[in-house]
């Protein structure tokens, strides 16, 4: 009786443990797919010329075909750092914000209305890119479209800010209270304790939050999609069009017949871009880990 | 409680099973072209209307997107505005595909500007220059002092690349702003005093705030209009195109009948309501053979001949 | 007489509160801008009737449908694949290699872009499997997106049952398996649920991951069979306002598409969190 029901536990066990392991599978899947769907286009485009080159023009017939990621990746990090320098002080300073100052009922509002905004889907905040800051940025900049980088990091700040501000809250309320009261003690004022001995305390949290911001503003689809104009040309500015890296993917993937190099190459880029946003956010999980050590 | 989750699970998975046997059998599925998916979805809409119990799914994504899934068999009809490539009907008959085609409306396309811009008339060559980036800047061309703002589709487009293989003979300028589709294209120019871009004839019937170009291929040969049906059927206007349907293989059942709707006089009424041409005499020949019919034709006019020019 | 220190105490809270302010000004520009303008579309018409003459009139019955029903797909994906990675990890991993990998790996799939997963759907699910483009592939891509949401909701759950209840279990000689079953399970469902409803409203609200794997410009039917193709309203409300012949005469639809859309992912988050708070009662009476 005993070891009837001793195998079934451990069959149970086994078929949680597979449960657990499915998840390491599936990226590790994702991973393997991507690579074996990349790999042959590196047989036909050198890699060298693949990350650096700025032109990327896979149906050219008047020329031969070339792969060049470099105007994509520019536009990437162009838009996502754009939306990084909107959202970080804005995001820093509301976090502080609710977490040091705020009434109680401040607090009780701005949560919901965080997570609200968290909540948001990508292709309404695309669709408001088109419809309501386009515009904007056409009057402001008197240009003939509002459909360009700084509307991408316009949008992708928007949907970073969450992100980034209840982290960065999370950061700086798990700063001992002792520091605070020391630094009280010492003859500081309230915002001299904030901007002095807080947020330098939290500032691994705070870097880690930005960081995983960051990953989210990289790897968003929609939003850019819509809004930045979509040209592949190497971008002059913010008030340029570009395309980054997910919309090329998403424009594309419908048309290219399988089996092509060109769709190698899609899933080249994919790959890429898998790989940014994987080292991106093991840099926030290390620099969080160092911290929870330093905190602990 | 167990028993109660057994019980579901076998009825949904027997469910599922009858719906899948039934589900495939009499829907007809078309996808491709952005200019043509507007009169097709209208087509599919007055067919079902008097047809009922017809299926038809109209789905977008550009002819390449179309002609894609014609070649993995996850299309039954592709909409292509522009012919099919040599490379795509290898790999169509690798797959065990033979692609056949039927023209369903003339195209006349559009090259489009901003109705504040003094030009209203471009060559051939003039229109690649400009594409091309070779020419940036309207007074080039006798205009204001204003940059020359490109406006166009997307790699999956065959407007797209009709306008490659057939006007510019040469690469896009990479400061082309790609656009999801034709209607974006006009909202664009419309907004945009140095915008130019390139539309189906369909898209600009009814569009304020745009100039619809007056084309040459021979400036001594006269300029001529997109909007005159005259010309676009005798080929006068130079950059006119036949828009295709792909199928697989000789149509059958449902989507023979769709098609010869489609041919009919309602139905290429609706081609023409929506802005295109309706097809000439001897396209009307073609399609009779793809179709596997003989006779005489309901062609509206069978005076005017058309010399198609095909993307490959 | 103000001393610096003091003023400048008083602008920096200034520069901070204008933060705050700014930042949940956002939400209301963003709220008013789509209830503002979609409102005037939606009437029951609206949100129960096909499309029609080429998608510039009618509703948006089959987007509404099709989102529903890849949202039960994902459900049923996500959530008994979460609660069992949870289970192992809470109740039966230990601290090591395994347990430190598993849990890297979720941190890593909650970063991995929706377009990814896209592609990951494309191979596995339409090729490989040949299930083609459907809503059950688009359900299962949705599923993988919203694993990691269930795990760490579902671990909150867990977590939150106190360790007494296995205890008193165990005491009485039950296995490891039946405590979990009788003794923790009970009490963290409803918890896990909380959590799974949030993802789930993210994955209905998601574009890219469903933009190859079903989702369809026009259909003139609801679809019947999980292996048909489908409309989404996310997908329709990229289509409305990028690829549509008319998109500025389309464009109210639009509007109200995005409004149903919000209030849809609204609703959903609103039902977990009075769930939660339901939840936190219960437990501390």
């Amino acid at each position: 009786m005993a070891k009837h029901s001793n195998l079934k536990e451990k069959f149970i066990h086994g078929l949680f443990l597979f449960n657990g392991l499915l998840v390491v599978i599936v990226l590790a899947g994702i991973f393997v797919l991507l690579v074996s769907k990349s790999a042959p286009a590196f047989k036909e485009i050198p890699l060298w010329g693949f990350l650096f080159k700025s032109t990327w023009n896979p149906t050219a017939t008047f020329v031969s075909p070339t792969y060049g990621m470099g105007s994509m990746l520019v536009s990437t990090f162009m838009v996502s750092i754009g939306a990084l320098a909107i959202a970080v002080p804005l995001g820093i300073g509301t976090a502080a914000y609710l977490s040091d100052i705020a009434s109680p009922r401040v607090r009780e509002i701005a949560k919901p209305v965080i997570e609200i905004l968290a909540g948001i889907p990508s292709v309404v905040i695309g669709f408001l890119g088109i419809v309501l800051v386009g515009p904007v940025i056409s009057k402001i900049f008197r240009l003939s479209s509002g459909l360009n980088a700084l509307n991408g990091s316009i949008l992708l700040a928007v949907m970073a800010l969450p992100t980034i501000i209840s982290l960065t809250e999370d950061a700086l309320k798990s700063v001992p209270l002792s520091f605070k009261e020391a630094s009280l003690a010492l003859g500081a004022t309230h915002w001299q304790t904030i901007v002095k001995v807080k947020i330098p305390a939290a500032a691994s949290g705070i870097v880690a939050a930005c960081m995983l911001g960051m990953g989210r503003a990289i790897g968003e689809t929609m939003t850019v999609l819509m809004a930045t104009g979509c040209s592949i040309a190497m971008p002059k500015g913010f008030l340029s069009s570009v395309q980054t890296i997910t919309s090329t993917i998403a424009i594309e993937l419908g048309e290219v017949p399988y089996n092509t190099t060109h769709y190698y190459a899609l899933f080249a880029i994919g790959l890429v871009l898998f790989i940014i946003t994987f080292i991106v956010n093991m840099i926030s999980d290390i620099v969080l880990h160092k911290y929870q050590k330093v905190v602990k | 409680m167990r028993k109660i989750i057994c019980l579901i699970t076998m009825s949904a998975i027997l469910l599922l099973g009858a719906n899948i046997a039934m589900a495939k059998s009499d829907m007809v599925e078309i996808k491709g072209s952005d200019t043509l998916i507007n009169v097709v979805q209208k087509l599919a809409e007055t067919y079902m209307s008097g047809h009922p119990g017809s299926r038809i799914s109209v789905t977008g994504g550009g002819s390449g997107t179309g002609i894609a899934a014609l070649i993995n068999k996850r299309c039954d009809i592709a909409n292509s505005s522009r012919g099919i490539k040599s490379k795509e009907v290898e790999d169509a008959n690798t797959q065990g595909v033979n692609p056949k085609r039927v023209v369903v409306a003339i195209d006349g396309l559009s090259i489009i500007t901003n109705a504040k811009n003094p030009i209203d008339r471009l060559t051939v060559d003039e229109i690649g220059k400009i594409y091309r980036g070779d020419v940036k800047n309207w007074k080039d061309l006798g205009g204001s002092d204003t940059p020359i703002n490109l406006y166009g589709r997307q790699s999956n487009s065959g407007t797209y690349d009709f306008m490659k293989e057939v006007v510019m003979k040469g690469e896009y300028s990479p400061n082309m702003k790609s656009m999801n589709g034709n209607a974006q294209i006009v909202e664009a120019v419309k907004q945009d005093l140095g915008g130019i871009g390139y539309v189906g004839v369909g898209y600009v019937k009814d569009a304020a705030g745009i100039t619809v170009m007056q084309v040459a291929s021979d400036p001594t040969l006269g300029y001529f209009s997109p909007l005159n049906p005259m010309d676009v059927k005798s080929g006068k206007y130079p950059i006119t195109r036949p828009l295709n349907q792909y199928l697989n293989g000789d149509p059958k059942g449902a989507v023979k009948d769709f098609l010869v709707f489609e041919l009919s006089k309602e139905g290429q009424d609706i081609v023409e309501s929506e802005g295109f041409f309706a097809i000439p005499h001897e396209y009307h020949k073609y399609n009779n053979s793809t179709l596997g019919r003989t006779g005489e034709p309901e062609a509206k006019d069978t005076k005017y001949s058309v010399e198609g020019r095909d993307g490959a | 007489m103000i001393k610096k220190k003091q003023f400048t105490q008083i602008l920096g809270f200034s520069i901070l509160r204008a933060c705050t302010l700014l930042v949940m000004l956002t939400l209301v520009v963003i709220l008013y801008d789509i209830i503002s303008k979609g409102i005037g579309v939606i009437n029951w018409k609206f949100l129960t009737t096909m499309p029609t003459d080429g998608m510039t009139k009618g509703g948006i019955l089959p987007a509404i449908i099709g989102t529903f029903l890849v949202t039960v797909i994902t459900a049923l994906l996500a959530i008994p694949m979460g609660m069992g990675c949870a289970i192992y990890l809470n109740e039966y991993a230990k601290d090591g290699m395994i347990t430190r990998i598993i849990r890297m790996s979720i941190r890593n799939l909650s970063g991995v872009p929706s377009i990814v997963y896209g592609l990951f759907g494309v191979i596995l699910f339409v090729q490989l499997m040949n299930i083609g483009t459907c809503i059950l592939a688009a359900g299962l891509t949705l599923g993988l997106m919203t694993l990691p949401w269930t795990i760490t909701a579902s671990e909150e759950a867990l977590k939150n049952v106190p360790n007494s209840y296995r205890e008193g279990a165990l005491a009485l000689g039950a296995t490891k398996w039946q405590t979990i079953k009788t003794n923790v399970l009970p009490y963290a469902v409803p918890g896990m649920l909380t959590g799974t409803i949030l993802g789930l409203s993210r994955a209905a609200g998601e574009t890219a991951p469903i933009l190859f794997t079903g989702a369809a410009f026009y259909l003139p039917y609801i679809p019947k069979s999980l292996f048909d193709q489908f409309m989404a309203l996310p997908y329709h409300l990229y289509i409305m306002s990028t690829q549509h012949h008319s998109i500025t005469k389309v464009r109210p639809i639009a509007y109200g598409t995005a409004l149903v859309l919000i209030a849809l992912v609204f609703m959903m988050n609103l039902f977990a969190t009075i769930l939660r708070y339901k939840l936190r009662k219960v437990k501390t009476e």
